[in-house]
């Protein structure tokens, strides 16, 4: 191996590509550029104005910042529905009044000076949200006549109290208290906003108001479509920024005690601004709290700034402005560009060298092309669409899966009866009847599923652990693929990839890195567990007889594995065939206790030797229509017997491609070969020459007793 | 199965009804427009005023009246064009106090008027390419883009020209003064170069092809840009052109009020010209509605606001009457050109 291609090796070994592609999946990649501007905000205005970070001057921040959040929120409810509100800084201004009125003027309780100022807050939201929800208004318009309506209700009555306002002195310990007091050196004020954000973090990402403002922001023909009652969300999503604003409002005026003709002028851009800078969109269906809540310190710490700076109020009024449009701009460019990124970045292809010594079919030998397959008959033609596996179960009816997320039946003895045996809804794939005759199946983008015999589909599990640094959530199984079970009844199955959907398992041979894993069920607790991670694509498995061990194959790897679940060995993992001449699938017994291994396809030097150019890979999957891309031939393969220990004894080939090129998988059955294609309309049924007519699947499960009874002997011995 | 159709249609005279509305069976009350609702309401306001104001009906009031509705007009048909190609232009304002006091501010430095105009145009321009740009390249939302290049252009101007609130106008430029104060058989000029820009804008959206393609896109821009205009281009031109008006409503204003206040542009003037074109039926969702929609618009709104000074409301009370105006306008335009929820479009606020 030369140097150069041990350094691509090592690279694509050592530098996590796929992070890349994987981090731009996460819906919180969206917060990195308004998080990257926050510690630059930072940064840049602390050293400028140190007095700013000081304790009082955190103080003094830490209280805006409260206020500010809680109405950057209220905002962002609305946007998120699909809405805007601009006449948040007027109602803002009119719930002031309200409470310092009640507080200072009258000397009401504070609880009902705070009653009264929600009502005003969630009456004017109401207004808002009767126009525009109910009415179908134009939210932006509206909003800026109900703006300039409810900041001239505000001028017309502030006049009469401002001197009272002032003069007034609020008899409450808890009204002084959360004006003036602190707590770990921050005022109350903050706490009261840290809880409240909390709980709207919780109602947004988590409970259904929350995912219905999201559902009618992202697309309101759907919601509607769907049974929201997208008129009345939309309309409590004005009443929640009325309510917000409204506490807000009551910090502000514990705050300040007083109010002046500019409270809340011009509020509407600045907390805008913060909203879209956090990364909510315009328009509706994303935004988040965090979002929010960063939006809203960069822009008080920029206005702040500027303000202590010495820049007059429209100056920083015009850089706001700026701000905002290049904030909304950097969000809809993000948001066109980022699928597209992501399309460009998602597959990061990995060194793999296969090994150059692999047999070739041409050349004779154990691999050489026959006509052996071409005499199977074949049952079910038309019948069933890509039965991936079959099964046979104890009285010999055949079982298949097929494309369509059903599993169909044949009836012994001449398979031209048919019958939908249970429907699943996911492609499925490998199948295999247990000790019960239950019929355990792998499907496809669901998981891994039961069928009784009784036709019950009862799901056995559809997540396993999350390994813990991964960033895509590798819990979900998204391509389950064939399975076995094991003597003691634990149900061993290969993921093949979590990368990739069903739809694009050939995309991940362009990979070709670990992305597969073997997962282990066990019925016993109902526990299920990766028991072997980082694998290429890891197709068919065969539990041994010995209880503690199992055969799988590496599809892109072209190599049969064993793999020691349990005993001394436990954990190894070890090669028995390394240079398989093709891309190996499911993999059955034989009656002769050998192994059947299907290929479903053979290498070719030029993928092969692509295979070692990562970076040619890249270039090509971010350069070329996917349809122009290299992919392994998987259009004909053949049948190969092997022994447990390695050793290929024949190989068994459909020449001319009549029945059965490209066979996934095969189950010996009573002196038959049932064979099934993913790509296929047909079952073949082939007489296995010198097989025993005895030997079914289900007959194992009396030899595995009996092993099980000899080890106890040798244990006891 | 037509012959079939057509008796029944005969034999039950209220199906014919709704079957052909073109024959004018309709009661006439369902067959009005908004605008010749409006029409009518600025009527019965104007005669209302007449009747009840002792100071409406005076000539004085009367030229005071189409003063105030040429400057608000002419804004109005900025507006319409940027409204009826699926926009809005809230920098108009801005645009036109900035770019008319950095001429006078030329002026004042030596530079002959017609050349300080002519850089005032200038800057119309650069701002109209700025906003246009941002819009039909960007993507960013028209009245977001707007509303938020407002300050930004007052900002520069704040920091670059003003110098004090107001500004007046040159004393040495004669046509200026025959601009603000001359009368043509009783008429102040202003109120002819309304009329004029008004034949302007109407041929415009009538005659030429950008006119008519302002139509196209504001009715479907995907199909317009499918069919193959130049929509990006032409939305540019839109807002070049709003920011073109402003700044001829600037010169008209500096004209008739011998100088002009900055603080024109805190006021919710730009709103009274959102109020015009709403008003006279222009619809917001783009595509429909003309010059005559603004004039009738202006008409209302002139007469509402004039009233209003002479009943010596407030200031404050004056916004608040504005305010429900523009709401009630709003929902009528809701209500007439219904949005349901299979039909409207996501993001579209």
């Amino acid at each position: 191996m030369s140097l150069a291609e041990s350094f691509v090796r090592a690279r694509s070994k050592f530098f996590p590509d796929h992070l890349i592609g994987e981090i731009l999946t996460k819906r919180w990649s969206d917060n990195a550029v308004p998080f990257a501007a926050l510690i630059m905000v930072v940064v840049v205005f602390g050293a400028l104005n140190p007095n700013m970070f000081s304790a009082y001057g955190l103080f003094d921040l830490a209280g805006q910042v409260a206020e500010y959040g809680l109405m950057a929120i209220a905002l962002t409810v609305v946007m998120i529905a699909g809405g805007i509100d601009l006449s948040i800084g007027s109602v803002f201004a009119l719930c002031a009044l309200t409470m310092l009125t009640g507080m200072n003027v009258y000397n009401l309780p504070m609880s009902v000076a705070v009653a009264m100022t929600l009502a005003v807050g969630g009456l004017c939201g109401a207004v808002n949200g009767l126009l525009i929800g109910y009415m179908r208004l134009r939210a932006f318009l509206t909003t800026l006549v109900t703006l300039i309506m409810f900041r001239s209700i505000y001028e017309l009555i502030m006049p009469n109290f401002a001197t009272k306002i002032v003069l007034g002195f609020p008899d409450s310990k808890v009204w002084n208290e959360l004006g003036l007091g602190s707590l770990f050196g921050l005022p109350y004020a903050v706490f009261v906003a840290i809880i409240i954000a909390i709980v709207w973090h919780i109602i947004l990402s988590r409970s259904r108001p929350g995912w219905q403002m999201a559902a009618v922001g992202g697309s309101r023909r759907s919601a509607f479509n769907a049974g929201i009652k997208v008129r009345r969300v939309v309309f409590m999503t004005y009443v929640y920024s009325g309510l917000m604003v409204a506490i807000a409002a009551i910090l502000y005026g514990a705050r300040l005690n007083g109010l002046g003709t500019d409270t809340g002028i011009g509020l509407e851009i600045s907390v805008l601004t913060a909203v879209v800078l956090g990364g909510t969109t315009l328009g509706g269906g994303r935004g988040s709290v965090a979002k929010a809540m960063m939006g809203a310190v960069i822009v008080l710490i920029l206005q702040n700034g500027l303000l202590q700076m010495g820049l007059l109020g429209t100056t920083s009024a015009m850089v706001l402005g700026m701000v905002l449009i290049f904030g909304v701009w950097l969000d809809v460019r993000w948001l066109k560009n980022r699928h597209k990124l992501l399309n460009s970045s998602y597959v990061s292809p990995a060194y793999l060298k296969l090994p150059e010594d692999a047999p070739d079919p041409d050349k004779g030998g154990v691999y050489a092309v026959n006509d052996l397959l071409s005499t199977s008959q074949p049952l079910a033609i038309g019948d069933v669409e890509g039965p991936e596996d079959v099964a046979i179960d104890k009285d010999g009816n055949l079982y298949s899966g097929s494309r369509h997320g059903n599993i169909h039946r044949w009836l012994a003895p001449d398979y031209t009866k048919h019958e939908i045996f249970a429907h699943i809804g996911g492609g499925t794939y490998g199948m295999n009847f247990d000790k019960d005759g239950n019929l355990c199946v792998c499907v496809g983008g669901m998981g891994l599923y039961m069928v009784t015999p009784d036709r019950e589909v009862v799901k056995l599990t559809d997540e396993t652990n999350r390994s813990r640094w991964s960033i895509i959530d590798d819990s979900r199984l998204r391509l389950a693929d064939d399975l076995d079970i094991a003597p003691d009844g634990r149900i061993f199955f290969s993921e093949a990839t979590y990368r990739y959907s069903v739809h694009d398992w050939q995309v991940d041979m362009l990979e070709a890195r670990g992305n597969g894993r073997i997962i282990c069920y066990d019925p016993r607790d109902k526990s299920t567990k990766t028991v072997l991670g980082n694998r290429i694509f890891p197709n068919g498995i065969v539990c041994l007889p010995d209880g503690e061990s199992l055969l799988f194959c590496e599809t892109w790897a072209c190599r049969l594995m064993r793999f020691w679940y349990d005993g001394p060995n436990k954990g190894k993992v070890e090669a028995v065939i390394s240079n398989l001449p093709g891309y190996p699938d499911n993999i059955n017994r034989a009656s002769d206790g050998n192994i059947w291994l299907c290929l479903i396809g053979m290498r070719a030097p030029v993928l092969d030797l692509a295979m070692t150019r990562p970076g040619f890979r890249r270039r090509m999957t971010r350069r070329v229509a996917p349809a122009n891309w290299l992919y392994p031939n998987i259009n004909m393969g053949c049948l190969v017997k092997i022994t447990p220990e390695g050793e290929v004894l024949e190989a068994y080939w459909d020449k001319d491609c009549v029945n059965h090129p490209m066979p996934t998988s095969c189950k010996e059955d009573r002196g038959h070969l049932f064979i099934g294609g993913v790509s296929n309309n047909r079952i073949g049924k082939w007489p296995v020459p010198g097989a025993n007519p005895e030997w079914s699947e289900h007959t194992k499960w009396a030899t595995y007793g009996r092993a099980a009874a000899t080890k106890t002997s040798e244990k006891k011995a | 199965m037509t012959g079939n159709n057509s008796s029944t249609a005969a034999q039950t005279p209220a199906a014919t009804e709704v079957a052909s509305p073109s024959k004018g069976r309709r009661p006439w009350y369902t067959r009005m427009t908004q605008e010749s609702i409006v029409l009518l309401l600025a009527t019965i306001m104007f005669i209302g005023f007449s009747i009840s104001l002792n100071n409406f009906f005076t000539s004085g009031n009367v030229i005071t009246l189409l003063r105030s509705v040429s400057v608000l007009g002419m804004l109005g048909l900025g507006m319409a064009i940027t409204v009826i190609g699926r926009g809005v232009d809230l920098t108009m304002v801005a645009t036109m106090v900035v770019g008319i006091v950095w001429a006078l501010k030329l002026h004042d430095a030596g530079l002959s008027f017609n050349m300080a105009l002519l850089a005032a145009c200038g800057f119309a321009i650069v701002v109209g390419l700025i906003i246009g740009i941002i819009v039909a390249f960007a993507e960013i939302p028209a009245v977001f883009t707007t509303l938020a290049l407002g300050p930004v252009i007052f900002g520069i101007g704040n920091f670059a020209f003003f110098t004090e609130d107001t500004h007046n106008a040159p004393t040495d430029v004669e046509w200026l003064r025959n601009l603000g104060f001359d009368r043509i058989l009783g008429v102040p000029v202003s109120l002819y170069i309304f009329a004029l820009l008004a034949v302007l804008v109407w041929g415009f959206l009538r005659f030429t092809r950008a006119g008519r393609s302002v139509y196209a896109i504001g009715d479907n821009m995907l199909a317009a840009r499918h069919t193959g205009f130049p929509v990006r281009p032409l939305i540019v031109s839109k807002y070049v052109i709003s920011a073109l008006i402003a700044v001829i409503v600037g010169l008209i204003v500096v004209a008739t009020n011998s100088g002009i206040n900055t603080r024109l542009v805190n006021t919710t003037l730009v709103y009274d010209v959102l109020l015009v074109v709403v008003l006279g039926g222009i619809g917001l969702s783009g595509g429909r509605g003309g010059v005559r929609n603004v004039i009738v618009g202006t008409l209302f709104v002139g007469v509402l606001l004039n009233g209003m000074t002479i009943l010596n409301l407030s200031y404050t009370t004056q916004n608040f009457i504005k305010s429900l105006v523009m709401l009630i306008a709003l929902i009528a335009e809701t209500l007439l050109n219904p949005r349901d929820e299979q039909t409207s479009q996501s993001g579209d606020i």
